[in-house]
């Protein structure tokens, strides 16, 4: 899938992460913001980089505000920002869902 | 996942805003009989993709326990329907509920649809279950052929706030203008052999309207009630369980028909006189109901207090 | 070497502070000799003094002890007022000995110790900056953590020996004679200054309201005081009530309170004369509100409330359910304002509360109690000092103490955010596993396995299913997944007393 615009899905309320995802040129880039980083920084990153190669996204910059979200709620919001993102909401990514 | 529609209790239907993960994460620990997530009016136009994708993803990784799943997809006259049937379908999602279902083509239309998506996503045909919203006077009035337009259907549910609009009225304390509707709904779903949800109660501060409400539609037979907060779960439970009188005659009828089996005898007694197949089936709810209210043990000996 | 809840203890500073390893939450009956404060004599006609500066020019040394008490909270005055004197006047190495620090107190502690006025610290607790502070190592000296009860243990054996205990009260006449009761900045109980003003050698007073000779009722008296200081205010009345009084309508808070209701309702404790005691918080007020409607509906009777006081509590004191309260701090005004109305609510010191080396204190005849934790493990060992990233956030306060409860039950959801709660080794230890016997969460509750009796009692309760808490710990890990195990120095930031005094566990400066 390609990046066309950049696009954010998710909110900053608790148990929720808001993911912004904009065109990147070096991989999967993540700037992460999260009161469990030290415990869970690898994890959620890990979430987000393996969700986007499954959407054939391979280079992006993201930009991710957690509060305190699990994985399936990163996953989620992840796939809505990428499919946002590259303008195919109307057709879910069912082999990645 | 689904069990079979006579084994079910479903007092309880508890709605789920499905853009929310605080909520969805959590919506496992209430004790609800029905999970309810909701795709609908709960969630804005601008987040109809991104609740999609949080239910379907919670469904797929969360254990809610023994609770029947239920999402409300958006309505047929939406842009969203058939995404939400697919993703849901593709989930295993145990019931899909159809909002403002005003005919039987409405349901069979659905029943293709979920059919087409079990196919398409390889799950077992026939497993995913449906049920209709009634929310407009045209619903009401052809809501006995919506609970039979399908072997999928497990219920019917009233959905008050948009049908007291369309008959030009509002809620008031007494429900007396929910009547008609309530009954319609009611017989529709015993003469399908479904069960019957009764309308949500809004106002939590209201706890004696509350109670006075659901005992009224436990009076009437609905099997439960759509709820918008956790805080009610209990409050319904405790209007549907049994006493101990009955507790005690669904005990003695149960020996009954064990001691006609042992016998071999098609015929139940029980102090000498014919007991009828509807008190089996009375019977039967009872234990399950006092089984799922904690007052009888694994055994269906009643616990004293 | 490791004491017997499995925690390794740094040998070199067990020996320099003379240390023993936690071993029992048993204290027996041991004899103990108690310590005596020095008087200087007077016949109390000067003690009034027109400033902080001249009283601390008259008290204070190089290398002293000096104390204050919290019942402010997060409306006290007094303690930055005093230490920005303390400091300003370049007065070093000092011993830090309040009844607990509060957020209000953070800059200047962090100040002070920068600029090396203080060196060594003891308290109940610390939160935000300070305990962040702390735990990367701003302060040489560990600090050590005392509960109510300990801090009254340790002052009474002279292992806290206060030079001079700077306590603010919203009233006092030029003798002395001071309550938390009258006055502007009013909070109830002075359960914790009780302490200080006992056995300080010398025992200043701060407030904001002189008022006629002599002023009762006195629960600090004019035989303990050395020194009057009037100050324009003493605290912020808005900011002294915790916001404990908010009942919460968080539905999961509200399952967990039921659930506990229910654990306390079908236990063998819950009869005619019972205690309790339930702190603060938006659960343990619903659970407050819970057990008034069974009490009413079984025509039971408490015989007393204990411990921080909340209005729910003197509401059901007024409402005849309970007979007593017992009442070491005032957590809302509310509690406090009934206070001096109703003499059936009585307060309390700390050595009273909570004091293990006591001749009985009021902990001892506590049937239930209800306890927050930040992390439970496995053993039911509790963590209400350090949050899950290894930071210093918490208080003991009375938890070590009052868990010495018949029926000690630990109310915390399974898991907070993405944090679990249960866990297989809590972070810090600082209430043994062995004083807690029933754990509830909003998916269940576990029983520690030493109170089998209370497993009949508490089966078949309607929506309420026992775990093993393994089971608990392996499903919130399930949900959350398994954490990044925290990077620590070996540095010691912190020592955690057991309320005998013993060690139980320290902390470690966190690695970033």
């Amino acid at each position: 899938m390609e990046i066309k615009e950049t696009a954010i899905a998710g909110t900053l309320e608790s148990s929720d992460i808001q993911i912004m995802l904009a065109k990147g040129a070096n991989g999967i880039e993540i700037d992460l913001e999260s009161d469990v980083k030290k415990q869970f920084g690898q994890q959620i990153e890990s979430v987000i980089t393996t969700t986007l190669n499954q959407l054939g996204i391979e280079s992006a910059s993201v930009k991710a505000v957690d509060k305190g979200a699990l994985d399936c709620v990163i996953k989620a919001r992840t796939i809505a920002a990428a499919q946002r993102a590259g303008q195919t909401t109307d057709e879910p990514a069912w082999e990645v869902l | 996942m689904a069990q079979k529609n006579e084994e079910r209790l479903r007092r309880t239907m508890m709605f789920v805003p499905g853009n929310n993960p605080a909520m969805v994460k959590d919506a496992g620990i209430y004790g609800a009989d029905s999970i309810m997530f909701d795709l609908e009016d709960a969630v804005s136009m601008a987040e109809k993709d991104a609740a999609r994708d949080l239910v379907y993803e919670a469904i797929q990784s969360q254990d809610y326990g023994n609770a029947e799943l239920v999402v409300r997809v958006n309505g047929q006259d939406t842009p969203y329907y058939n995404n939400d049937v697919k993703a849901m379908v593709k989930a295993g999602i145990d019931v899909v509920r159809l909002p403002k279902v005003e005919d039987a083509q409405m349901i069979q239309t659905l029943e293709k649809d979920v059919l087409a998506a079990e196919k398409q996503f390889g799950r077992e045909e026939g497993s995913t279950h449906v049920m209709a919203a009634i929310e407009s006077a045209k619903g009401v009035l052809n809501v006995a052929e919506i609970a039979a337009a399908s072997d999928r259907m497990i219920g019917v549910a009233l959905s008050a706030e948009d049908y007291t609009t369309d008959m030009k009225t509002h809620r008031y304390p007494d429900g007396a203008e929910l009547e008609f509707a309530r009954n319609m709904v009611l017989h529709a779903a015993r003469a399908a052999g479904i069960a019957a949800f009764d309308t949500v109660f809004t106002n939590m501060d209201d706890t004696e309207g509350f109670y006075r409400e659901t005992r009224y539609i436990h009076q009437l037979g609905f099997d439960g009630k759509s709820l918008v907060n956790p805080r009610q779960i209990s409050m319904v439970n405790s209007v549907y369980e049994p006493t101990q009188k009955e507790i005690k005659n669904a005990q003695n009828v149960i020996t009954a028909i064990e001691e006609a089996r042992i016998k071999g005898s098609g015929v139940i007694s029980m102090n000498g006189q014919m007991v009828d197949r509807p008190v089996v089936l009375r019977a039967q709810r009872v234990m399950r109901l006092a089984k799922a209210s904690n007052l009888v043990d694994e055994e269906g000996n009643y616990i004293e207090k | 070497m490791k004491n017997s809840v499995n925690r390794e203890l740094p040998e070199d500073i067990m020996n320099e502070l003379d240390y023993k390893g936690f071993e029992s939450t048993e204290i027996g009956n041991p004899e103990i000799q108690r310590v005596a404060p020095k008087v200087h004599v007077s016949t109390g006609d000067n003690k009034v003094v027109s400033s902080i500066e001249d009283v601390v020019k008259k008290t204070v040394k190089d290398g002293m002890t000096i104390s204050f008490h919290h019942h402010f909270r997060n409306g006290d005055f007094v303690f930055n007022k005093v230490m920005r004197v303390i400091i300003d006047a370049g007065i070093q190495d000092l011993t830090l000995a309040p009844s607990s620090l509060t957020g209000v107190m953070n800059d200047m502690v962090i100040e002070a110790i920068k600029k090396g006025t203080i060196t060594n610290i003891t308290s109940s607790g610390m939160r935000g900056s300070l305990g962040d502070f702390v735990s990367h190592g701003g302060l040489k000296n560990p600090v050590i953590f005392r509960s109510h009860g300990n801090r009254a243990r340790a002052i009474e054996h002279g292992d806290i020996k206060i030079d001079v205990a700077f306590l603010g009260v919203p009233n006092a006449d030029r003798l002395g004679n001071a309550n938390g009761m009258n006055g502007n900045a009013v909070f109830g109980s002075l359960g914790y200054a009780l302490m200080d003003a006992q056995y300080a050698n010398s025992v200043v007073l701060l407030t904001d309201n002189i008022v006629p000779y002599p002023n009762t009722p006195a629960s600090i008296k004019q035989t303990q005081v050395d020194y009057v200081v009037e100050v324009d205010k003493v605290g912020d009345p808005e900011k002294i009530g915790s916001g404990a009084t908010r009942f919460t309508k968080d539905p999961k808070e509200l399952k967990i309170a039921e659930t506990v209701n229910k654990v306390i309702t079908n236990s063998p404790y819950f009869k005619n004369g019972f205690s309790f005691q339930t702190g603060t918080g938006g659960a343990a007020l619903a659970v407050t509100r819970y057990l008034r409607q069974e009490m009413i509906d079984n025509k039971i009777k408490a015989s007393f409330a204990l411990g921080g006081i909340t209005k729910p509590t003197t509401d059901l004191l007024e409402e005849g359910l309970v007979e007593k309260v017992m009442d070491v701090q005032d957590f809302d005004k509310g509690a406090a304002d009934f206070m001096h109305t109703n003499p059936k609510q009585q307060e309390i010191d700390a050595s009273w509360y909570a004091d293990p080396d006591n001749k009985g204190a009021m902990v001892d005849q506590l049937d239930v109690v209800i306890l927050s934790a930040l992390e439970i493990d496995t053993k039911f060992n509790v963590n209400v000092m350090s949050g899950s990233d290894g930071v210093i956030r918490g208080a003991i306060g009375g938890h070590q103490d009052a868990s010495t409860a018949n029926l000690t039950i630990i109310s915390a959801p399974l898991i907070r955010g993405r944090i679990a709660t249960v866990v297989p080794d809590v972070t810090t230890v600082v209430t043994p596993g062995d004083s807690v016997d029933v754990l509830v969460t909003e998916y269940g509750i576990a029983i520690n396995p030493k109170r089998d009796d209370l497993k009949k009692a508490l089966s078949n309760i309607p929506g309420v299913p026992i775990y093993d808490i393994s089971e608990l710990q392996q499903m919130a890990e399930k949900r959350v997944g398994k954490p990044t195990p925290l990077q620590f120095t070996d540095r010691t930031v912190a020592m955690i007393e057991y309320r005998d005094g013993s060690i139980i566990d320290t902390i470690k400066q966190v690695k970033d």
